[in-house]
Formats: C-alpha cells, structure tokens, sequence
C-alpha cells in the first residue's frame, strides 16, 4: 500500500467515523434523533445537496470546479415549476433538461474555448440565475397540485423519501461509473495529470465535457426536487450552494487539485455537514444552550477549517516528494 | 519596454486577438460611452457619472486588493463575508452597544479603524492558512466565506442596525470639492495599488510569484511574507468598502452586505486584463473593467431591459473578454 493511497484512505474513512460519532452523539444525548420522522426530515432536505455535491465531485476530480451549480438548480427548478402542470414526469424532464443544457455550456466553454473552469463556471452562474429570473418573471413560480409534481419531493417510497431514494440511486450510479468503468477511471487520470492522459490516448477532454454536462444535470435534478418539496420554483434560491458542494466534497477528502476522490465519502461529507445542523437543532430544544441559527454557518466553516488543516498536515508528510516545493 | 523588445512588436505582424487583449476593455468602454452619448437621454450629465461611479466603487475597492491577490495566483473568496463583518462591528462601535464614547468623533474613528482593522486580520488569517498549511487559496477562503456572514450575523444577531450618524456617513454621502467621498477613496486606492505593483519591490514580486512559485522563492523572495501582506491588503479594501456600503444604507445588515461581492469583484479583474491564473496584472484594467460591467448595466437598464437580463449579458462579457485574452496570449 503506497502512503498516497494511505492518505486517501486516512481522508475517506475520517469523514466516515466523524459521521459516525456525530449520530452516536446525537443518538445517547436526544430521544427522538434516530426516530423515523427526524431521519427522514434530514435525508429529505439533504437530497437536494448531496445531488448537487456528486456532480461537483465529478468535477473536482479531473481538477476542475463548478461554480454554476446554485442558480443551475434555481433554474432548474423554475422551469420544472413551469412545466409541471403537464404532469410530474414532464416536469422532472424539463428541470433535468435545464441542468443539461448549463451543463453542456460549460463543457464547451471548458473543453472547446479552453476557458479555465472557474471562470467559465462563474459566468454560466450569471448567466443561469438570469435566465431563472426571467422566466420566472422575478417572484416565485408555484407548481401545479393536480398533475402529481409535488410527489416527488414530498411523498415516501416503501417507507422512504423518494427524493433520498433518488440521491441514494444516483449516488450507486455514480459510485458504479468512478470505479468500474473506463470513463470513470478516466476522471480520475485526468485530475492526476492530465497532459499524461492525453499522451496515453485517453479522450480527456471527452472526460471532462461529460463530467460538466452530468454536474449540470445532477443540479438541475436537485432544482426539480426543491421546486416539488417547497410547492414552488425558486429563482432566487441556491445562492451558496456551490461553496456548501466543495465544502462537502473537501470534508470528504477529495482534494481540490483533482486525481483524488471518492464518491462514497462525499456522500458522508454532505450528510455530516447536514446532521451537524440537525443536532444543533436538537441542542437548542434541550434548552441548555442557545445558539441561534446563524451559529450553523460559524460552525460549518470551523469545521472545514479543521478538515482542511488536518489534510494539509497529512499530505504534506505523506508526500513531500512529489510536491513542487 | 526595452528598445530590442519594441522592435521585435513592431516588426510582428498585427495580431488583432493581441490588440484586443491589450485594449480591448478600454475600447468596449469608449464605445459604451458613445453609444450612451447618442442613445441614453440625459446621460452626459453629472447626476448620472454620480450615480455610476458611486455604485461601482465598493466594486472597484474590494476588487483593487483582489487584483493583488489574484497576481500571486491566489483568490479570495471571503471578501463579501468581511464586508459584513466591518459593516456589523462598524455600528457597535459607535452606537456604543459595546463600550459607550461620549465624544462621537471619537467613537466615529474608533468604529472605522478597528472594523478596519479587524477585516485586515480576517484576511491575515487566509494569508496564514495559505503561506502556512500550503492550502489552496480558494479553499482556504471558503472557510471565512462560509464562517464569516455567520459570525456577521451571530455578532448582530441577525438584526438590522439603523443609525443617523452623519459624522461616519460621510465616507458615503459626504463630498470633497463636489466629489463623493468614496469616490476620491476609491480614486486614492487605485493610484496607491498601481504604484505598488509597477514600482516597488514588493509589486514585483507580488508578479514573480503567480508567475512562478518556485522560482520566486528560489531566487529569494519571501514567499510566505508576500502571500500574507497581499491576503491581508484584501481584507483591509473590504473593510473599507463595507462601511462604505452601510453608510451609504443608513443601515447594516448582515445578511445582504456584500452578498455576491466576490464574485463582482473577480469579474471586474478578469474583464480587467488580469490572468487569473497570476502572473500578470493591471489595476487600471481592473477599474476599466469595473466601469465596464458597470456601464453595461447602466446602458441595459436605461433603456428598459431587465435586470436578469443583464445578468446573461454580463456572463457573455466575461466570457469573451476571458476568450480574447487567451488568445492574445497564445500568439
């Protein structure tokens, strides 16, 4: 075992026990944290997230980033408000669709115009929440209540949020494609080197298109989720929500120059940054303390602070000689 | 520019992408200003350069130390988080809700110098994360985007602070031989930030380091030293610009002070001319691109086309402008 892959390691399954130690926390101090309503009320909020955190992972991983994710997701979800009156599956293609077509804009400009993705995805978030606005005429677009749109967001499945089901299929999808498949593999070659890639063949910027193109789609998909589970699109939503994505995707130890990352521990990241929330919440029932919710963005960034020194430390001792400097 | 260099650029043939690069911000803003001459009414008038270049300035101020940082080939993210921690602090200050000051000049500088101050060190710390844990700018950043609005807010517990303090507001509403006062700081900030990069040392080296890390330090510049001076130089402009922002507001409000900054503020020094990827930059294209933006918006919304609307033209402007400058550079 190399220590590199001991750091992945080391990065993965640390997420893992925090999460584990947090739900335990949770579990001895508070009665009804592990009930069935405050674990579905958590996973149900939390799908919008780690849908729009897998893609950024993607993206991550060949050395990228997507900043569009958030107003993707507004728009997504307004125009799935729009289409929603001609049926729940009309409206979920039409907000995937929306994502998509983000998505692909990315891509070309990363890929095509060789744009660096930063600001390609900085201009697509203007350009995405713009759209949002208009079409959404600047207010909240409310969805239909007949055609069954609203079930998506809100209804269980053999006992079980469908929008966590949704999340829990794409994140299989997702964990099957990164290590099973060629393209997968390919993903994470790219972020490693990619000039290498190239040389040996691989269609990098193949890669790397379809990555931008499934990180919109993924946001869009969460858009159509917020839309159904709140009754209404929502142009003005999502802001921050691309931060929150690489603050879970970095908690989950992928590291942001690409080549490293798991889909699994991204997962445990969201759910983290999620249930700490959740356990704030309880905290304050109990009456002890009383910390507002603005505590919960103060305490988020502590976190990301002490997850992203810890990574520091140890991939600065694990692997001095393959750094620069 | 040396004579050799001057004629190698005179005996190559024209490269429009290179021109473009070079001048391509300053012609887009010209022309803006033409068409604005012929088609705006009532735009060459005093009221109307007021209300534009007031509404830039916060921009261009947060952006100056952003082009600063972005020259070492960093980013900051938490600028708009600071801004509303300044904005929160300012007005505790001298309202007296922390240490009570009987003389308000007193209290009004006191407020001013410490929120300041205290954006200064926000920023000082992204410096140590960088220059220390050797963290990526953008995440280290993140941190304080992230926790910087939430201590904002837990500071004011999330409410709104009115004042009617003319002595502060004067940074917002007061004015200097006719002209805003914000815009002579924001004029002062621009003329310090571009003699710093051209003509010290430090502005140098600042260069030498986006363009090469290893060989800046190799050659035995302070690395870390720089990083933490330039991070802490974008604390202390969005310190400023945040007071800015709530003096001229009557009010403080953690939750929109700043909300987007950052992302205004990168635009403005990638319109600019500045590579984002370090190296390379210019404050007088960071405060072109600024008014760009700025006037692109302006131009829309006189002549009737939404706000959102905007927003897409803006995405477009940075996009190519972005382009335009790769290409130069590849030639």
């Amino acid at each position: 075992m190399t220590r590199a892959r001991l750091i992945s390691l080391l990065g993965s399954y640390g997420v893992v026990l925090a999460l584990l130690l947090l739900i335990l926390f949770g579990w001895a101090r508070y009665d009804y944290f592990l009930g069935f309503f405050n674990i579905s009320s958590v996973l149900r909020y939390n799908a919008m997230f780690a849908l729009v955190a897998l893609g950024m992972c993607f993206v991550i991983m060949t050395g990228g980033i997507d900043l569009s994710v958030g107003s993707t997701a507004a728009l997504g979800s307004v125009v799935a408000a729009l289409a929603s009156p001609q049926g729940a599956w009309t409206g979920l293609g039409a907000g995937v669709g929306a994502g998509l077509c983000v998505g692909f804009i990315n891509a070309i400009l990363v890929t095509r115009l060789k744009i660096m993705p930063f600001v390609a995805t900085l201009a697509m978030m203007l350009a995405a929440s713009g759209t949002a606005l208009l079409l959404a005429d600047n207010q909240s677009v409310s969805v239909s209540y007949e055609s069954g749109f609203t079930s998506i967001g809100q209804d269980n499945f053999l006992g079980f949020p469908i929008p966590a089901w949704i999340a829990i299929v794409a994140y299989v999808i997702g964990w099957l494609i990164l290590n099973f498949t060629s393209t997968g593999r390919g993903v994470l070659a790219v972020g490693g080197n990619e000039d290498a890639t190239r040389l040996m063949g691989l269609p990098a910027d193949r890669i790397k298109f379809l990555v931008y193109l499934a990180s919109g789609g993924l946001a869009g998909l969460a858009g159509v989720i917020l839309a159904s589970q709140f009754g209404a699109g929502q142009p003005i939503e999502g802001v921050g929500w691309e931060l929150f994505a690489i603050a879970a995707v970095v908690v989950g130890g992928t590291l942001l120059t690409g080549g490293v990352g798991s889909v699994g521990a991204t997962l445990a990241g969201v759910l983290l940054l999620g249930i700490l929330f959740n356990v704030l919440n309880f905290e304050n029932g109990k009456g002890w303390i009383s910390l507002s919710a603005y505590w919960q963005s103060v305490i988020r960034g502590l976190f990301l602070l002490v997850v992203v020194i810890l990574q520091a430390k140890l991939s600065s001792r694990g692997s001095v000689a393959a750094r620069d400097y | 520019m040396t004579d050799t260099a001057r004629q190698q650029r005179l005996s190559r043939p024209f490269d429009p992408f290179d021109f473009m690069a070079r001048y391509g911000t300053l012609i887009a803003l010209v022309l803006l200003i033409l068409f604005n001459l012929v088609f705006t009414r009532n735009f060459a008038t005093t009221q109307t350069l007021n209300v534009n270049l007031t509404q830039v300035c916060t921009i261009v101020i947060v952006a100056v130390g952003m082009t600063l940082v972005i020259a070492t080939g960093g980013i900051d993210l938490s600028v708009g988080s600071l801004m509303a921690i300044s904005g929160a602090l300012a007005p505790m200050i001298f309202l007296g809700k922390i240490v009570p000051i009987e003389n308000i000049y007193l209290a009004v500088t006191a407020a001013m110098i410490i929120s300041i101050g205290v954006a200064g060190l926000f920023g000082l710390f992204n410096g140590w994360l960088i220059a220390k844990f050797r963290i990526q700018p953008i995440v280290a950043t993140l941190v304080l985007f992230i926790a910087g609005r939430g201590i904002a807010q837990v500071m004011t517990n999330g409410n709104l602070q009115t004042f009617r303090v003319p002595q502060f507001q004067w940074i917002g509403l007061g004015r200097i031989l006719g002209i805003p006062v914000q815009v002579v700081l924001m004029a002062l900030l621009v003329i310090a930030a571009a003699w710093i990069l051209k003509r010290t040392v430090f502005g140098r080296q600042i260069i030498a380091i986006g363009g090469n890390e290893r060989a800046a330090a190799l050659s035995g510049i302070a690395v870390s030293k720089v990083k933490l001076v330039v991070y802490a130089i974008s604390g202390l402009c969005a310190g400023i610009a945040g007071l800015i922002v709530i003096a001229i507001n009557s009010s403080s409000d953690a939750n929109l002070v700043g909300m987007g900054m950052e992302l205004d503020a990168i635009a403005a020094v990638a319109v600019g001319g500045t590579l984002l990827s370090g190296g390379k930059a210019t404050i007088i294209g960071t405060l072109l691109g600024a008014m760009t933006i700025q006037l692109v918006r302006y131009t829309l919304l006189a002549n009737g086309v939404p706000d959102a609307a905007a927003l897409v033209v803006k995405a477009g402007i940075i996009v190519l402008a972005v382009w335009i400058q790769q290409q130069g550079r590849r030639a």
